[in-house]
């Protein structure tokens, strides 16, 4: 919305003696439109007259100008972003400045599609020199909303585009620190050691990264972030997952503190599904989690834990008497 | 929900929604600290406890009525919901200039929410619809967000469901099929994903929005098909050699769909991605045993859904996550096979795993493509007709989520008296969270019923019975009967 200033100040285009030789197009509704919107006069004047110059293709500076002017009133319209683009590219317009008219765009609509494909188009652009200046602008942005999924996304395209890896683990980290419950910064986190190229990969990064993630389980075991994380670490790899002992070690350490804890539950279960053989300690743990009325006698552990969940994870009861009855043949 | 499998009753959902006195939230409770003492809450903690507070006082005050006043309070308002859409379709006033590029959205959100409540639109309201959306198709095929404005995937979508949902000869056959296919096809992507317009951004909607569109209108072909699936999937292996590299597909580590390669689980995108899959016949590519695990732990002690881990309860997710796992209730037997084939033993994970893949989705090759000229032609002939199998299909599996405790929020906390619905307390209705919230609610009364089309049980539904909405195809987001005609229609084509 534009502001009350822009209001006053704007004079009508009709007004405009640089504009007097087009001939606004106004919008074809037709006699009978749907959900009709009461355009304000300066909106409806800014459209007929960008409707005019997008259908006669005029690629002029003037043009470029109007679409400013028409994307600070709505920029969700994406046929005038689009023209935009194609104006800028005949004209080879200096894309410094645009960067700068799209970052006032972005700080008042952070969540809008059309400014971060914008974004996105420009960067490319620009190139690897802007890859810096963008990570910068995407945290301003961050600062803000840690969970702005655009900005995640574009900053996730720099980094493969552009480059700029050096400090992003550094980043995750700050963000985690700041607030652990960030699941946006778990997937950052993820993303950088699957595919930083100064990292060497999951399989390099996988045993540090199982003492980070452990620690802050331990920390926060109702926390969900880090419990998908450390499985994401053996993603494809079941095998992996029931031979370290540091993730069975870890679930019964938060069983026996934080009872019923449904993330290390769940995680049992699932390494009991893939074929782990449970300590007499394990077991014995998770036996005396269930609740003595349940006389459901089963020497099944993996139905065990379900039965344990159904009950103390009553918003998925339903998940976990699913899973209960469709465990695998050989650990029913 | 005695139709859980296994015959085994877990506790009813209802005692789930009415009883819970709020258990301590995953983020709620402080975080103990071994170490370094007590720490501040964070920015996720305060807020997650600022909406626990403002939910669990309505359902206080639930809990502390008379059940009649109870089942009063659990009215679905229709009369207000059909004025507030009803006007909807009228001029609106000017601040509604933001949505000038999402006319047909309007169109849908509204047309939808109406049909979902069985309420019959003015033929002279329809004509009027089907003609201004005439003025939004492109010469060269598709729809856009107002008369004149580039074609968009997303409002193609919108129009072409606005007009199943009118139904009418003058409606479904003001679509030009034949400039559809070419729109779409231009709008593939060499990846095999599809971007939204001519220069447009690349995401999982704009895979959804196509295929759903394609397949409505019976023109889905092997073209738009093409290597899509590889877009979204996530094989199930850790195997190196198989492409598509585990970095280019949008199936995270979470078990949850992302917009793009790398982004995080959302429940949005998770639809959409889950929805286009089974479209094209390669929802068994999918890992859906963790694809559900995520989508199942969105639904949070408010009762409602939340879009990603960690964050905010939100009324349109009853569609977005609740539709999800409506779409996985009807995929039990490949769940049930995947499931199945967890277990590892002492063999290699990743060869056990591969295994287990080519027994359900037919022989891949290196590529990670389908291969065998009996498979994929099989696989080609019928492409517009999964939607239409899908639906016709009974199952035999229960709902995966708390279908009571879902409609319990929609019903209390997103439900706007002066009709409308919103993403929660303390924010503002709007025509989007009206469509998503009744289409959440209609995916949750029919859930226990293993065939749409039949009326569920009186325990189905929270409240009164009259609360019960018209049944949706899950896939498209249309009203059932709406679908069934169109689906006529169009095989006649």
């Amino acid at each position: 919305m534009p502001s009350s200033v822009d209001e006053v100040d704007r004079i009508p285009l009709s007004a405009r003696p640089e504009w007097s030789d087009v001939r606004p197009v106004p919008q074809d509704d037709g006699p009978n439109p749907v959900a009709p919107i009461a355009y304000r006069d300066d909106f409806r004047e800014t459209m007929d007259y960008f409707r005019a110059v997008y259908l006669a293709d005029e690629r002029s500076r003037r043009a470029v100008d109007l679409t400013t002017e028409a994307i600070g009133m709505n920029p969700g319209n994406y046929t005038v972003w689009h023209f935009r683009r194609v104006v800028l590219e005949s004209l080879n317009a200096d894309l410094h400045e645009e960067r700068d008219f799209l970052d006032r765009m972005t700080m008042r609509n952070a969540k809008n599609y059309q400014i971060w494909h914008h974004r996105r188009w420009l960067a490319e652009k620009l190139g690897p020199e802007v890859a810096n200046k963008e990570l910068e602008f995407t945290k301003s942005i961050l600062d803000l909303d840690a969970k702005n999924y655009h900005a995640w996304s574009h900053r996730q395209w720099v980094l493969q585009s552009l480059g700029g890896w050096e400090n992003e683990l550094d980043y995750c980290c700050m963000l985690l620190e700041d607030d652990i419950f960030n699941n946006s910064a778990w997937n950052q986190r993820y993303f950088v050691i699957t595919r930083s190229p100064l990292l060497g990969g999951l399989q390099a990064m996988r045993d540090s990264e199982v003492g980070y993630t452990t620690e802050a389980i331990l920390a926060n075991p109702p926390n969900e972030s880090p419990w998908r994380y450390l499985r994401g670490l053996y993603k494809g790899n079941a095998s992996q997952l029931i031979s370290d002992n540091r993730v069975s070690e870890l679930c019964l350490k938060v069983l026996k503190t934080s009872n019923s804890c449904r993330f290390a539950l769940g995680l049992l279960l699932d390494l009991l599904c893939y074929g782990f053989q449970p300590s007499e300690e394990l077991r014995a743990v998770v036996e005396a989690l269930r609740n003595s009325e349940q006389d459901t006698v089963s020497s099944n552990l993996a139905a065990t834990v379900c039965l344990i969940l159904e009950i103390t994870d009553p918003m998925r009861s339903n998940y976990w008497a699913w899973r209960r009855n469709n465990l695998p043949s050989q650990v029913r | 929900m005695s139709e859980v499998a296994g015959g085994s009753l877990p506790r009813s959902d209802s005692s789930v929604a009415m009883e819970s006195s709020p258990p301590s939230s995953s983020t709620s409770s402080s975080p103990p600290s071994p170490s370094d003492g007590p720490r501040r809450l964070t920015v996720t903690q305060l807020e997650q406890l600022k909406v626990e507070e403002e939910v669990f006082e309505i359902y206080r005050i639930l809990r502390g009525i008379a059940p009649h006043t109870q089942s009063f309070m659990l009215e679905l308002w229709r009369d207000a919901h059909i004025e507030f859409l009803t006007r909807g379709l009228g001029l609106l006033g000017p601040s509604y200039h933001v949505l000038d590029a999402n006319r047909p959205w309007l169109c849908y959100w509204i047309i939808h929410s109406i049909a979902l409540l069985g309420e019959p639109l003015d033929s002279e309201l329809e004509d009027s619809v089907v003609e201004f959306l005439s003025r939004c198709e492109d010469k060269y095929g598709g729809y856009g967000g107002g008369p004149g404005q580039m074609p968009h995937l997303a409002t193609t979508y919108a129009a072409v469901n606005t007009l199943v949902t009118l139904g009418s000869e003058m409606a479904l056959s003001s679509i030009n099929r034949a400039s559809m296919l070419k729109f779409l096809l231009r709008m593939k992507d060499s990846s095999g994903a599809f971007r939204m317009h001519d220069g447009g951004e690349i995401d999982v909607r704009a895979c959804y929005t196509a295929i759903s569109v394609a397949s409505i209108l019976n023109v889905l072909d092997v073209e738009l098909v093409k290597d899509l699936g590889n877009y979204i999937l996530r094989l199930p292996t850790n195997d190196k050699n198989l492409k598509p590299p585990r970095n280019q597909i949008c199936q995270t580590y979470e078990g949850g769909i992302a917009g793009e390669p790398g982004s995080e689980a959302h429940g949005g995108y998770t639809f959409c991605g889950l929805a286009a899959m089974i479209l094209i016949n390669e929802a068994d590519r999918l890992d859906l045993p963790s694809l559900v695990d995520w989508v199942a732990s969105r639904q949070g002690v408010e009762c409602g859904f939340q879009g990603r881990v960690n964050k905010l309860v939100d009324g349109c997710y009853s569609f977005w996550q609740g539709g999800a796992l409506v779409l996985a209730q009807r995929l039990s037997p490949i769940l049930h096979k995947q499931l199945e084939s967890f277990f590892i033993g002492g063999v290699q994970a990743s060869v056990a795993c591969n295994k287990s893949c080519n027994i359900t989705t037919g022989e891949t090759d290196l590529d990670g493509n389908l291969c065998g000229a009996g498979t994929s032609h099989a696989k080609i002939e019928g492409l517009s007709d999964f939607g239409f199998s899908f639906i016709e299909k009974q199952t035999e599996c229960g709902p995966l989520f708390q279908s009571i405790a879902l409609q319990q929020y929609i019903l209390l906390c997103s439900q706007v008296l002066e009709g409308g619905f919103k993403d929660k307390p303390g924010k503002q209705r709007d025509f989007y969270h009206s469509c998503y919230c009744l289409s959440g609610l209609s995916v949750s009364q029919h859930s226990c019923s293993k065939d749409p089309s039949v009326p569920p049980p009186t325990r189905a539904v929270l409240g009164p019975y009259a609360n019960l909405l018209e049944p949706v195809h899950p896939l498209y987001n249309v009203v059932l009967n709406k679908y069934y005609k169109s689906h006529e229609f169009f095989s006649r084509l």
